[in-house]
């Protein structure tokens, strides 16, 4: 069934050759678990890309459940968690995988680092993967805000202290973040934005130059 | 998909050909196996968002609590206008106070009706004798919807079914109104 749908379209379409270049491609025996056990350490790249798929997904379903504003945003988080089922397995999912996003993004600059794949021709792609992890840490830090608790509240606070020490330009950043003078309404609605448009934007266009040129310039030898 | 084992390419080790009908390949079934883990993975991150957000479909609906309106002796042959107030909880808006408007008149039996001032043409508010061209009736401003004292639409005019009314006991000589009962 699945099959004759595939060959339908296939005929029509020809989509082989697509589906090929993203999946069919060359996988070096150094960088194979089932040759080398030792090569697991090759995984966290595509797991950080898992757990963003995860982040992504659940994300989704909790702006369904979520009023970014002073008034009802930890109310409608507690809806959530409490009053609708499986709503606190929705809420854990992106709870939990923010942090295993940040782990995993970590253990993979790691192994890029130590297997010294950032070296010549690959540059661009170790830039591009820095900034991908400030992207990330910006959803971190956006995201953290928003269940409006007292965590929530005095984590951005000490964050926006943070960026106030930045010479000359710090006074302007925080007040650019917090969008006027006091961590409240305009920064509940700038932080929600960030962290469900702007960011998550920024993110996709990233990751696709990140995989592109992967796959231009191939996986790196072995150690 | 091509990654093979560095082996001795015989039909043996690969296996790819099954040998009886009942024999399934290497190939198919590392297919299944994976195509298994890999559903029942995606399964597990789809599920409970699934199940979350088809909560409100699945919840029972709560009953709605008679709420004392009137007197029973302020209520005459003629349609007058009450309101009462609810409580409501709207997901995490909780104690919302909401008003609510009935026209309440004895009928000719002696029984009491109480009409939702809600227009069924779309959804505006009637009033009762507001219009000098149609005396003894509601009328609906919006689109010219005219229905009878007893609230049946009057055929003609844009509304296609009666006004709903409200569900009503009376107990110690006051009027409770409970659920509205559409008439269509």
């Amino acid at each position: 069934m699945i099959q004759k749908v595939y060959d339908w379209l296939d005929e029509r379409l020809d989509l082989s050759p697509i589906w090929r270049d993203i999946a069919d491609h060359e996988v070096p025996e150094h960088v194979n678990p089932a040759h080398h056990f030792s090569a697991f350490v090759y995984c966290f790249g595509g797991l950080t890309f898992f757990t963003v798929v995860i982040q992504i997904l659940s994300g989704m379903f909790l702006a369904m459940f979520y009023a970014p504003d002073i008034v009802n945003a930890f109310n409608s988080v507690k809806y959530l968690q409490t009053e609708v089922s499986f709503g606190y397995i929705v809420r854990g999912m992106h709870h939990w995988g923010a942090s295993v996003v940040i782990v995993m993004l970590f253990l993979h600059t790691l192994r890029v680092f130590f297997t010294g794949a950032y070296k010549a021709p690959r540059e661009m792609n170790w830039v591009v993967g820095v900034l991908l992890f400030a992207v990330i840490l910006g959803l971190g830090f956006t995201g953290y805000l928003l269940p409006w608790d007292n965590k929530a509240y005095f984590a951005t606070k000490v964050g926006l202290q943070i960026a106030e020490v930045v010479p000359v330009l710090g006074p302007y950043v925080k007040h650019f973040l917090a969008g006027g003078d006091i961590v409240g309404a305009e920064t509940i609605t700038r932080f929600f934005a960030i962290h469900v448009f702007f960011l998550p934007a920024i993110l996709l266009l990233l990751l696709g130059v990140h995989f592109i040129l992967i796959r231009r310039q191939g996986i790196a030898g072995p150690l | 998909m091509n990654e093979k084992p560095k082996q001795p390419q015989t039909s043996e080790t690969f296996g790819e050909t099954a040998k009886t009908k009942d024999e399934i390949s290497r190939r198919q079934f590392l297919t299944y196996t994976l195509m298994g883990t890999g559903g029942f993975m995606a399964s597990m991150l789809i599920i409970p968002p699934l199940r979350a957000t088809l909560d409100s479909v699945l919840q029972k609906k709560q009953e709605e609590p008679m709420v004392a309106v009137a007197d029973v002796s302020e209520i005459t042959d003629e349609p007058k206008r009450f309101t009462f107030t609810l409580t409501i909880d709207d997901a995490w808006v909780k104690n919302q106070k909401t008003t609510f408007t009935a026209w309440v008149f004895k009928s000719e039996n002696g029984d009491i009706m109480a009409l939702s001032p809600i227009c069924t043409h779309l959804g505006c508010t009637v009033d009762w004798n507001s219009n000098p061209k149609y005396p003894e009736e509601f009328f609906c401003p919006c689109h010219g919807g005219r229905y009878s004292k007893d609230g049946v639409n009057i055929p003609g005019t844009p509304p296609s079914s009666p006004l709903a009314v409200y569900a009503y006991e009376v107990k110690d000589g006051k009027l409770y109104l409970g659920k509205l009962i559409s008439r269509s």
